[in-house]
């Protein structure tokens, strides 16, 4: 395939996903390869936070198999979920959330390392959340909050990030900037691998395309590839119509 | 006011009353810790299921007439939050069918039991004990408060030894799992703990009362602080306070123990409300 630079980091083969055994997609076909920038698009209810969840190993897959190569383990992927309703009423300071991202790293020990620390200080310190890292969680801002949980992914893993729609729910303003930092980011050497809805962005942004249509995979490759195909062009004009 | 101080003088020469207060203390720093966990996770039932669970092994601890009823109730109600955990997960039965099955089951057996094994000639008051907390709990002995002390020391070194995987599971365990940690091990720490502090919450205030205990503190806290460890902290102190002066309200006027110290709870926890509104108001 073209534009594969890199050692391969995640090999997916015909991988089937569903729940209690019924299929929500099937034959999956993709290789991220260290570096790349995937985008996962498709239309709600697709299976792409389905195919997410299978690929941090929160559930297994109904068929097929996923192979993790290049130094990549199960729990070297920093994960960014789609926002819950859950945690709005939560008590919980910025520190805090971003210092749980070290948790996989203290094994048994209770208590968080210096060093520990100093990473999660870094990160907070590189995605500009220094000064928020006394503030209440909740009561922050979109943007501030996905920041939050960005930095908590970069405590977890510095090689691989999954991002679950990353920028929904932000104004354009905040939205941009999130595509702006998670390039910067992939710039940096980290992959990333993202669910979104905005087509616009993943084919500016994004070195490779996912797309999943109705129960199988529509298209896999290079961002030039799919703009090519007529996969790209049909989901773009809908996208267009649908938000002006 | 000099009466008063007489009056307590006058009690505390007593050991028993001593053990009370310990005993009242500890149980109400204990459960405490884990109610905003349990608040946030949803699972503030939880701990009425285990009540009911614990009446029942009670009622099953009368008929073999042991010296100790804990030595069955504890085990018992353990098993219980395993498998009410369990039963969470998959989805067979969902969580809040579960647990509503198991308390309601365990009530009305433990019940039937007590009457059919009456223990004592006074049932109606056995079975209020019960579900109200002792009269006084002024009747312990010196191996139920060592009990006590022990269970507590337990519960609150396991809460410090894994404070912040507790943070992390209740905050998104999701993103635990994914980052590579075994987060079923740390609902099952929360699970156990849960059950011991209900085991011991019984003694004080009974079984129905138990859940004021363990969630109004962490919903006060809950209203004015704003990190996870101010509001541990503050749910902790709240807590104790409301069960000291409980306890001193309850001697001197003769008020039941277990619903005094949660009318101070809810006292307090208005209060809180309150002063949130106040914070608000200036933010
Ligand atoms: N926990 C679950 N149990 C059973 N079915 C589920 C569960 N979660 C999702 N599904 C089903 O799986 C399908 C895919 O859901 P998924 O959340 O992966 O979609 P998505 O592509 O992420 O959509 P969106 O764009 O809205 O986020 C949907 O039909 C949904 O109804
Ligand atoms: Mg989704």
């Amino acid at each position: 395939m073209s534009g594969q630079r890199g050692t391969p980091q995640l090999i997916c083969e015909d991988l089937s996903l569903g729940y209690d055994g019924e299929t929500v997609a099937e034959n999956i076909n993709f290789t991220v390869c260290e570096g790349n920038y995937l985008c996962i698009l498709g239309e709600n209810g697709s299976g792409k936070s389905t195919l997410i969840k299978t690929l941090l190993g929160l559930k297994k897959p109904i068929g097929g198999e996923i192979k993790h190569c290049g130094g990549i383990k199960q729990g070297d992927i920093g994960y960014l979920p789609q926002q819950t309703a859950v945690q709005k009423d939560f008590p919980a300071s910025v520190r805090e959330i971003v210092y749980s991202g070290c948790i996989a790293k203290c094994g048994l020990r209770p208590f968080y390392s210096k060093a520990e620390k100093a990473l999660a200080d870094e990160m907070m310190g590189k995605l500009g959340i220094t000064e928020l890292s006394r503030r209440c969680y909740r009561e922050l801002s979109g943007g501030q909050q996905q920041r939050v949980l960005l930095a908590r992914a970069l405590c977890a893993a510095q090689k691989m990030l999954l991002l679950d729609e990353p920028v929904t729910g932000l104004d354009p303003k905040a939205q941009a900037d999130m595509y702006e930092l998670i390039s910067t980011l992939n710039n940096e050497g980290i992959t990333v691998i993202m669910v979104s809805h905005d087509f616009a962005a993943a084919t500016h942004y994004a070195s490779h395309i996912l797309h999943i249509g109705a129960h199988t995979q529509l298209y896999y490759g290079t961002t030039e590839g799919y703009l090519e195909s007529g996969v790209g062009t049909a989901f773009a004009e809908r996208a267009v119509s649908e938000n002006g | 006011m000099a009466e008063i101080f007489q009056k307590l003088q006058l009690y505390f020469s007593y050991p028993f009353v001593w053990y009370a207060l310990i005993v009242g203390l500890l149980i109400a720093l204990c459960s405490s810790l884990l109610g905003v966990t349990l608040v946030l996770k949803r699972f503030s039932y939880i701990g009425d299921g285990l009540s009911h669970v614990a009446f029942g092994a009670m009622a099953v601890a009368g008929i073999f007439g042991l010296t100790n009823n804990n030595y069955i109730v504890i085990p018992m109600t353990v098993i219980s939050a395993i498998l009410l955990l369990r039963t969470g997960q998959n989805a067979k039965i969902n969580g809040d069918a579960a647990i509503a099955m198991i308390s309601v089951g365990a009530l009305a057996i433990g019940y039937l039991l007590m009457n059919k094994f009456p223990s004592s000639a006074n049932i109606s008051g056995d079975v209020c004990t019960t579900l109200f907390g002792s009269t006084s709990i002024l009747t312990l002995r010196q191996d139920d408060v060592i009990l006590c002390v022990v269970m507590s020391v337990i519960v609150i070194a396991a809460f410090l030894l894994f404070y912040h995987k507790i943070f992390a599971v209740t905050f998104d365990e999701n993103f635990v799992r994914a980052s590579g940690v075994r987060a079923n091990v740390y609902n099952l720490v929360i699970a156990i703990i849960t059950a011991l502090i209900i085991v011991l919450a019984m003694n004080l205030v009974g079984s129905l009362l138990i859940s004021a205990l363990i969630i109004f503190p962490a919903l006060s806290a809950m209203r004015v602080f704003r990190s996870f460890k101010s509001v541990i902290i503050c749910s902790a102190i709240v807590s104790v306070v409301c069960a000291g002066s409980g306890i001193f309200i309850s001697i001197l006027s003769g008020t039941p123990v277990g619903s005094t110290i949660v009318a101070a709870d809810i006292a307090v926890f208005l209060i809180f409300c309150i002063i949130s509104l106040f914070i608000r108001r200036k933010a």
